[in-house]
């Protein structure tokens, strides 16, 4: 089956920085496909020229069988986009801002109406039709924002960190919202630098850094790929003299990092029963996750 | 698309023409309120204020002399505004042009819509002076219908111009130096509350070749029931001002945007 979106060899540099560097991307349909990196590792430059919105330096992407940006305005009439802040008018209330955007489609104003409701039932905003956007909280404004995407009844939906500076709520009702989607047979393409999100909605990730894929496969192939299934993370004061002295003997790999030790082993057991007679130390034993392949992959240093 | 390819064109700008009277509609009062309290307070004080004092302006009252000049820095004055801080704050502030440009409008259309929608405020603005202006009977010829389709002239121009600024702008600030340095210039050199003919031969010179001087050119007459002199210069100047500004600032656009 021909992939949804695809991108071959894409380039791009701001000031001799280059953002993106060399990217090749295959989304199939129906898929929802998770882009994750640090800040600055190229996820939002890679979304605009997906879609058409700024022109590669080198490479090509195609977006629902068109070629972007070239034919961009026509790709579009079919896709979603929510993006990483908040734009809506905030002169109108929530229903002028679905019928104003659905105009920028070329719908007709019955047409829109007609879909108003549905998409104010999905976005759980029924109630809030004529409330007006300053007046809405911050999930309330994602929502609409996600309805507003929705309008034309895309297939393929770009969301750029769609639940960033959200509570705990509002996140878990954006992610049901998305799995719906999914479920309804829409292509997703979401960046995040949630783990939890990543691993909890999509089918399959790309880590990417600097501009480059470094790894890419669903989320439990990026584990098992990547890193030892076991991690016991060793805490205390003395943790720095206990993993000099010791973490090499029991663990593949360690990083130290403060007065915490992360250890990777394929058995843990060695190294708990080790730990269990250490009164100085308390440790943690949890099976690898996404986190753990991202910062083992992207490194642990701050990106500012 | 090279940032300098020629403007694409189209009627996708309809939408967001329609977005901007939608919010307009919202603060409709206090807009027509804001259109006219400025100009007429001028136009009243100075025209009997300082009118008294004169005998006659270019063959009329002062008064009528300055209901011309008015009714185009007035118009002047909505499109600049327009274009340069609702232009910002739905370009940078709001974000608003961000969410346009993720649907099948392209920034030419976004562009276009800019430049029309204040025009349109110019055309209200201008269109509510001339009400007052033939109220108080300082204009009663049927030339000075003609107005009308000046006033969306002169905002074409000007807001063509003020985009370039907005194109520009790293914030708000900014166009204060636009304001001081280009606007209040042409109020007072452009022949708003005196002829320029009074002017020392080398600031006449300057005033020729600003905007707001053809459009009072074309007015000052078309109140009086004249038809104006040298009309198509005149109206030729406007529209290339129209012209190359639209596409300076598409072009200024295109690169900001393209990052």
């Amino acid at each position: 089956m021909k992939p949804v979106i695809q991108a071959i060899g894409l380039q791009k540099s701001y000031g001799g920085h280059r953002v993106v560097d060399g990217l090749d991307l295959s989304i199939r349909k129906g898929e929802c496909f998770g882009l994750l990196g640090p800040n600055g590792a190229g996820k939002t430059t890679t979304l605009r020229m997906l879609l058409g919105l700024i022109a590669p330096d080198a490479g090509s992407a195609m977006l629902l069988d068109l070629p972007v940006p070239q034919a961009a305005r026509e790709a579009r009439i079919r896709v979603g986009v929510v993006p990483q802040m908040d734009n809506l008018d905030p002169d109108f209330t929530v229903a002028e801002n679905l019928l104003v955007y659905g105009r920028y489609f070329g719908m007709k104003d019955a047409e829109i109406e007609a879909r108003i409701p549905s998409l104010l039932e999905f976005a759980s905003l029924t109630n809030k039709r004529d409330a007006k956007v300053p007046t809405l909280s911050g999930g309330m404004k994602r929502r609409l924002t996600l309805a507003r995407a929705l309008v034309n009844d895309p297939d393929v939906i770009f969301l750029d960190e769609p639940t960033t500076g959200l509570d705990p709520q509002a996140r878990h009702l954006i992610w049901q919202r998305l799995h719906t989607l999914t479920q309804q047979g829409k292509t997703l393409l979401l960046t995040t630098h949630f783990m939890d999100e990543a691993e909890r909605l999509c089918h399959r990730l790309a880590v990417m850094d600097n501009g480059k894929l470094i790894s890419q496969g669903s989320p439990r192939e990026l584990i098992e790929q990547n890193i030892e299934p076991q991690v016991v993370e060793v805490f205390g004061e003395t943790s720095g003299q206990w993993a000099s002295e010791h973490a090499a003997k029991y663990a593949q790999r360690f990083e130290v990092s403060g007065e915490s030790v992360f250890c990777y082993v394929r058995d843990a057991q060695p190294l708990v029963a080790h730990l269990q007679a250490q009164s100085e130390l308390r440790y943690l034993h949890r099976p690898a996750n996404l986190e753990d392949v991202f910062l083992k992959l992207t490194g642990r240093e701050m990106r500012e | 698309m090279s940032i300098f390819a020629f403007p694409q064109l189209s009627l996708r700008f309809l939408p967001i023409w329609r977005r901007h009277w939608l919010v307009w509609k919202k603060i409709a009062a206090p807009s027509i309120l804001g259109h006219l309290a400025d100009p007429v307070i001028y136009m009243l004080g100075l025209g009997y204020g300082l009118g008294s004092l004169l005998p006659e302006m270019g063959g009329m009252s002062y008064m009528a002399f300055l209901a011309a000049g008015t009714v185009c820095y007035s118009t002047m004055n909505s499109a600049s505004f327009e274009a340069l801080y609702s232009g910002f704050a739905r370009m940078h502030e709001q974000r608003t042009w961000e969410a346009i440009l993720n649907t099948p409008v392209g920034l030419d259309d976004v562009v276009l819509s800019e430049i029309l929608w204040a025009a349109t405020k110019s055309l209200m603005s201008g269109t509510a002076v001339l009400v007052v202006i033939w109220v108080l009977g300082l204009s009663n010829s049927l030339m000075s219908l003609w107005m009308i389709p000046l006033a969306l002239l002169i905002g074409l121009a000007f807001a063509s111009i003020g985009l370039i600024m907005t194109a520009l702008a790293p914030a708000y600030d900014f166009f204060m130096y636009y304001f001081t340095l280009v606007i209040t210039p042409m109020m007072l050199l452009c022949g708003v509350f005196f002829p320029v003919t009074q002017l020392p031969e080398s600031m006449q010179v300057v005033a020729s070749l600003l905007p707001l001087t053809h459009a009072i050119d074309l007015a000052r007459p078309l109140m009086n029931g004249d038809i104006p002199p040298q009309t198509l210069m005149h109206v030729g100047v406007l529209l290339v001002y129209t012209l190359v500004a639209f596409y300076v600032s598409l072009v200024l656009f295109r690169r900001r945007l393209s990052r």
